[in-house]
C-alpha cells in the first residue's frame, strides 16, 4: 500500500509541474543576465532607440548602474539625456500617456516587467519580425503582433525587411522541407532588401542585447537570488545531515 | 527506553552542533528582516545630494534648501558679519571650537565653514527640532552686544552666524554642518569634499 | 488556588516562573510528557511543516505591510517597489508568495494523511473539524491576499469569485455589490480585503490552530495503524507504544523541515514564479477594468473546486447552471467537514480497510488532480465531460462512504503498532 502510494504522489508530480505554457514565437533566444557586456549595450540601445516612448518606471538608472557594472559619471553622460532625470531616477520618459494615445493610436505601453508578462522570445521575435507593408499606416507590420502599432524603430539598424518568397533554413509554420536543399520553401521569408547599418548577424545580436536587457530590467533582483541561493542551499543541506544524525542518535532508543 | 548503551557525549556534542547551526541559522534569517528596515532606494535617492547655484547669492542673503527633508540654510556672510563671529568672546559659548561631533572633520574654527563667506547650517534647533529665525544684524535680538546670528522662536535659544550655541539656553550643541563640497558655482550639500 | 499537584521546577527561576504560570506542566504535557505513537511515517511531518510555514507567512506578512500601499493607485507599484527598492525586500516578498502556494501543498498532504489512516475518526471529530475551519479560512486568506498586488490576475480572479456569490437567487447581486462595497472592483475593495487578509483572518486562524493542537493533544495523536496507544500502558501509565514527543519527535521533525527548507528555498531563489503557476504572468501588468486577460486561471490550489464549478453546465429545474456550479462547489468543500459521520468502518486506517475503501481513495486522489489540472487550463467539451465525470467520483468518495466502509471485510487490527 504505502509503495503505491508514493509511487501514485510521484506519478502526479510531473504533471502539477508542467508550467503554464507561454505561445511558441517564431525566434528563440536564452536570457543571460550575468552577461554585463550584453546588458550594458543592450541598455544603451534601448535608450537611444526604446525610451523615447517605453518608460521603465519601476528601473533606477542607478540600479541599473551597480547590476551592470557601470560608474554614475558615465551613465550620466551617456545614459541619461533628460535635463528632468538624474542618476537616482527611475527611467521614465517626458511624454504622457495621451500624446501616444494620439500619435500611435495606443499609449506605448511602459515595459519594466514586459519580459514577465511575455517571455524573452515574445520581445526577441517581435523585434525582429518587422517587414515592409504598405497596407499598414506605418507601412511595417509585425510577423508576432499582426497590425502593430509601433513603427520599425530599429529600421536604420536592420535596413528594409521583407517578406519574400523564398527558401529558408529555419522552420517555417505551413512550409514544407525540401528534402534535396534540406531548405524551406515559403513565401513568408523575412529577408534584409536594403542593408542598414548592422549586418543582419550583427543585427540579430543588437536584439539579443535589448532583449536581454528587459529581461534583466524584469526582475533584478534575480541577480541576487543566483548569488545568494547557492550558500542558503548548501547551509540547509549541513543543518539536515547534522539533524539527521542528532535524529538517529537518538532513535536509538525506540525499539 | 533504558538509558543503558547510550553514548551520552555523542549526544551532547550533536546537541550542541545541531544548536549552533540552527541558531547561525537564525540570525541569517534575521539579516533580511533587519536590513530592511534601512533606507530604501527611494528614500535614498530622495536623500541624494542636492546642488545649489550660490553664485547669485548676495552677501548678507541666505536661502535655504531641502536636503533629506530638513533645511539647510547657506548664509553669505559679509567682512562685517565675518569680524563679528571671530572677534566673539568664546566665553559666551558652550561650545567655542565645534569640539562636540556636530560637523564633519574638514570644518573647525570659529567660523565652522570651509570657506570663511560661506556658512552652510542644517536649520534644526538642537534643543527640540524647531527652525530658528535668522536674525543677522546687530541689536536684532533682546541681548547685549549681539553679534547676530539665529533665535529660536520655540524656546528662546540663540545661535551665532557660525552656528555657535550660546551659553544658558535649552539648545545643548551647535547647529549641526552637513557635509557638502564646492563645484564651479555650485554648492553640493549631502557630499563631503574627500569624495569628490 | 492553583492545583497542588501540578507539576513544578524544584527551585530557581523556573520554580518562580511555575509558582505564577504553569511553564513546567505546559511543557510537559505537551512536548516532554505527551506520548505520540512510536510508528510515524513520512506523512506526519505535514502538521509541522504547516505550523512552520504559517510563521513565516505571518513574519513575512507583517514585513511587507511596512511598505505595501493599500490603494488602487499605489499598490501595483508599491510591490515593485519592495521588490526592487526596499533592502531584501525581493526576498520578503518572495517567501511570502512562495510560502502561500507551500502551505496548500503541505495542508493537502496533511488532510490527505488523515484519509489515508482515518484521523478524523472518533474521538478525533472535533480536530478534524477544527483543521477544516482552518483550511477553510485559508482559501478566504490566500484569495484575499492574491488581490493585493493589483495586477490583471488578481482583479479579474477577484470578479469571477466575487460574481460568484452574485448567481445566489433574490439576494445575489446585491451581496456581491455588498461584499465590493462599489460597483465595481475597485480601491475600496482592496482596502476591505487588505484589513481581512493582514488582521482579521490571521487573528482567528491562529486561534483555531491553538484550538486545533489542543484537540489533538487532549485525545492523542493518531497512527499509520489507527491503533489508540492509550490502551496498552506500562505499570507506570505510559502508552507502550509511545515515545516523549520531545526529544525524539522533535528531533525527527528537525530533519523534516530541513528537507522541505531545501525545497522551499530552491523555489525561492530559483523559480518564485512557479511555472507561471505561483505567480501567474498577467499579474505583472496592472489592474484594468476595461481589458480582460485571455485566460484566467485561479491559483493552482483553487483549480480542483473551479473545475466543479465550471462542470455544472445545465441547469436543474428552476436552477439556474451558474447557481448549481457555486452549490456543488461550496458542497465538495462542506462534505469535507460530515466526513467522521461519514465513515462507518470498524476501523480507522486505510492498512486495515478492505478493497472499496481502497480504491475509492484511490480514485478520489486522481479525480482531484485531475480537476486541479482541468481548472488550470481553459475548458473544451472533451475537458468539461471528464470534469463531470471527475466530480461525480469526488462526491462518490463521500457520499457512498457510508454504504462501502460498512458493506466491505475488513482485516484484523493488531493490538500493537506494527513498525
Amino acid at each position: 500500500m504505502k509503495k503505491q502510494l508514493f509511487a501514485l504522489l510521484f506519478a502526479l508530480v510531473p504533471l502539477t509541474a508542467m508550467a503554464a505554457p507561454l505561445p511558441e514565437q517564431p525566434f528563440s533566444m536564452t536570457p543571460d543576465i550575468n552577461d554585463e557586456a550584453s546588458l550594458q549595450r543592450g541598455m544603451q540601445l534601448y535608450v537611444n532607440y526604446c525610451m523615447g516612448c517605453h518608460s521603465l518606471e519601476h528601473q533606477r538608472f542607478s540600479r541599473a548602474a551597480t547590476d551592470l557594472g557601470m560608474p554614475q559619471d558615465l551613465v550620466e553622460e551617456n545614459l541619461i539625456f533628460s535635463s528632468a532625470l538624474a542618476f537616482n531616477d527611475q527611467m521614465r520618459i517626458a511624454m504622457e500617456g495621451d500624446d501616444g494615445e494620439s500619435w500611435f493610436g495606443v499609449a506605448p505601453p511602459d515595459l519594466t516587467l514586459f519580459n514577465r508578462i511575455k517571455g524573452p522570445d515574445y520581445i526577441y521575435s517581435y523585434l525582429l519580425g518587422f517587414y515592409r507593408d504598405a497596407s499598414q499606416p506605418l507601412g511595417v507590420n509585425n510577423i508576432v503582433l499582426e497590425a502593430s502599432a509601433m513603427p520599425n524603430v530599429l529600421e536604420p539598424l536592420q535596413g528594409v525587411q521583407e517578406m519574400v518568397c523564398a527558401e529558408s533554413d529555419r522552420p517555417i509554420e505551413g512550409a514544407e522541407l525540401d528534402p534535396l536543399s534540406g531548405k524551406y520553401q515559403s513565401c513568408e521569408v523575412l529577408q534584409v532588401t536594403q542593408p542598414g547599418k548592422l549586418e543582419p548577424d550583427e543585427f540579430e545580436e543588437a536584439v539579443y542585447d535589448l532583449t536581454n536587457f528587459l529581461v534583466y530590467v524584469g526582475e533584478p533582483s534575480k541577480l541576487k537570488a543566483q548569488a545568494l541561493g547557492p550558500k542558503v542551499l548548501i547551509f540547509i543541506f549541513i543543518f539536515g545531515v547534522i539533524a539527521y544524525l542528532l535524529k538517529r542518535e537518538y532513535w536509538r532508543d525506540v525499539h | 527506553m533504558a538509558d543503558n548503551g547510550v553514548n551520552r557525549g555523542r549526544r551532547r556534542f550533536l546537541v550542541g552542533a545541531t544548536t549552533v547551526v540552527g541558531a547561525v541559522g537564525a540570525v541569517g534569517v534575521a539579516v533580511p528582516f533587519v536590513a530592511s528596515w534601512q533606507p530604501s532606494a527611494r528614500a535614498r535617492a530622495a536623500g541624494a545630494p542636492v546642488r545649489a547655484d550660490i553664485s547669485q547669492l548676495e552677501p548678507g542673503q541666505r536661502i535655504t534648501v531641502e536636503w533629506r527633508g530638513r533645511p539647510v540654510w547657506i548664509i553669505s556672510r559679509t567682512e562685517e558679519m565675518i569680524e563679528r563671529t571671530e572677534n566673539s568672546d568664546p566665553g559666551r559659548f558652550s561650545d567655542p571650537d565645534s569640539e562636540r561631533p556636530q560637523q564633519p572633520a574638514y570644518i573647525t574654527g570659529p567660523l565652522r565653514s570651509s570657506r570663511p563667506e560661506i556658512g552652510v547650517l542644517i536649520g534644526i534647533c538642537t534643543h527640540l527640532g524647531c527652525s530658528p529665525l535668522y536674525r543677522p544684524e546687530p541689536d536684532a535680538v533682546d541681548m547685549d552686544d549681539w553679534p547676530g546670528g539665529f533665535f529660536c522662536p520655540c524656546h528662546g535659544s540663540y545661535f551665532d552666524l557660525a552656528g555657535r550655541v550660546f551659553r544658558n539656553v535649552p539648545a545643548p550643541t551647535n547647529l549641526e554642518v552637513p557635509p557638502y563640497r564646492f563645484e564651479g558655482d555650485d554648492i553640493i550639500v549631502g557630499e563631503d569634499e574627500e569624495s569628490a | 488556588m492553583a492545583n497542588p499537584n501540578k507539576a513544578k521546577a524544584e527551585k530557581g527561576l523556573m520554580r518562580w516562573v511555575d509558582d505564577r504560570f504553569p511553564a513546567t506542566q505546559m511543557i510537559q504535557d505537551h512536548l516532554t510528557k505527551y506520548y505520540a505513537p512510536k510508528n510515524f511515517n513520512f506523512f506526519y511531518i505535514f502538521g509541522v511543516l504547516a505550523l512552520l510555514v504559517l510563521v513565516n507567512q505571518i513574519l513575512t506578512g507583517v514585513w511587507l505591510t511596512m511598505s505595501y500601499n493599500p490603494s488602487g493607485e499605489g499598490a501595483f507599484a508599491s510591490v515593485e517597489y519592495i521588490m526592487r527598492d526596499v533592502e531584501w525586500g525581493w526576498l520578503i516578498r518572495y517567501l511570502h508568495s512562495t510560502g502561500a502556494s507551500a502551505f496548500f501543498v503541505v495542508i493537502y498532504l496533511h488532510m490527505f494523511r488523515a484519509l489515508l489512516y482515518g484521523s478524523y475518526k472518533a474521538p478525533r471529530e472535533l480536530v478534524w473539524i477544527f483543521g477544516m475551519a482552518i483550511y477553510l479560512l485559508l482559501m478566504a486568506e490566500a484569495f484575499m491576499g492574491y488581490l493585493l498586488p493589483w495586477g490583471q490576475m488578481s482583479y479579474w480572479g477577484a470578479q469571477v469569485i466575487i460574481s460568484l456569490f452574485a448567481t445566489i437567487p433574490f439576494v445575489g447581486p446585491d451581496l456581491a455589490q455588498w461584499i465590493r462595497g462599489d460597483f465595481l472592483i475597485s480601491g475600496i475593495t482592496l482596502n476591505r480585503f487588505f484589513a481581512l487578509h493582514v488582521v482579521a483572518l490571521p487573528i482567528v486562524i491562529l486561534a483555531l490552530v491553538v484550538l486545533h493542537i489542543i484537540a489533538l493533544h487532549e485525545v492523542g495523536s493518531n497512527n499509520p495503524d489507527g491503533i489508540d496507544i492509550k490502551e496498552k500502558k506500562d505499570e507506570s501509565g505510559k502508552p507502550l507504544d509511545g515515545i516523549p514527543f520531545h526529544p525524539y519527535y522533535t528531533v525527527k521533525d528537525l530533519v523534516g523541515i530541513a528537507i522541505f527548507l531545501f525545497v522551499f528555498a530552491a523555489v525561492v531563489f530559483y523559480f518564485p514564479e512557479g511555472g507561471g503557476y505561483f505567480l501567474e504572468r498577467p499579474n505583472f501588468e496592472p489592474a484594468n477594468p476595461m481589458v480582460t486577460p485571455d485566460h484566467i486561471a485561479p491559483v493552482w490550489y483553487f483549480t480542483p473546486f473551479y473545475a466543479i464549478l465550471r462542470a455544472i453546465t445545465f441547469d436543474i429545474g428552476p436552477l439556474q447552471a451558474e447557481f448549481l456550479g457555486v452549490v456543488f462547489m461550496g458542497g465538495a468543500i462542506a462534505v469535507l467537514f460530515v466526513l467522521p459521520w461519514l465513515d462507518r468502518s470498524p476501523v480507522r486506517s486505510m492498512r486495515y480497510k478492505g478493497w472499496m475503501s481502497k480504491s475509492m481513495l484511490i480514485i478520489f486522489a486522481l479525480s482531484f488532480v485531475i480537476l486541479g489540472i482541468l481548472g488550470a487550463i481553459p475548458a473544451t467539451p472533451i475537458r468539461t465531460a471528464v470534469a463531470q465525470l471527475c466530480t461525480v467520483l469526488y462526491f462518490a468518495f463521500f457520499l457512498l462512504m457510508p454504504f462501502y466502509t460498512r458493506m466491505e471485510n475488513t482485516k484484523p487490527v493488531p493490538e500493537r503498532v506494527t513498525g
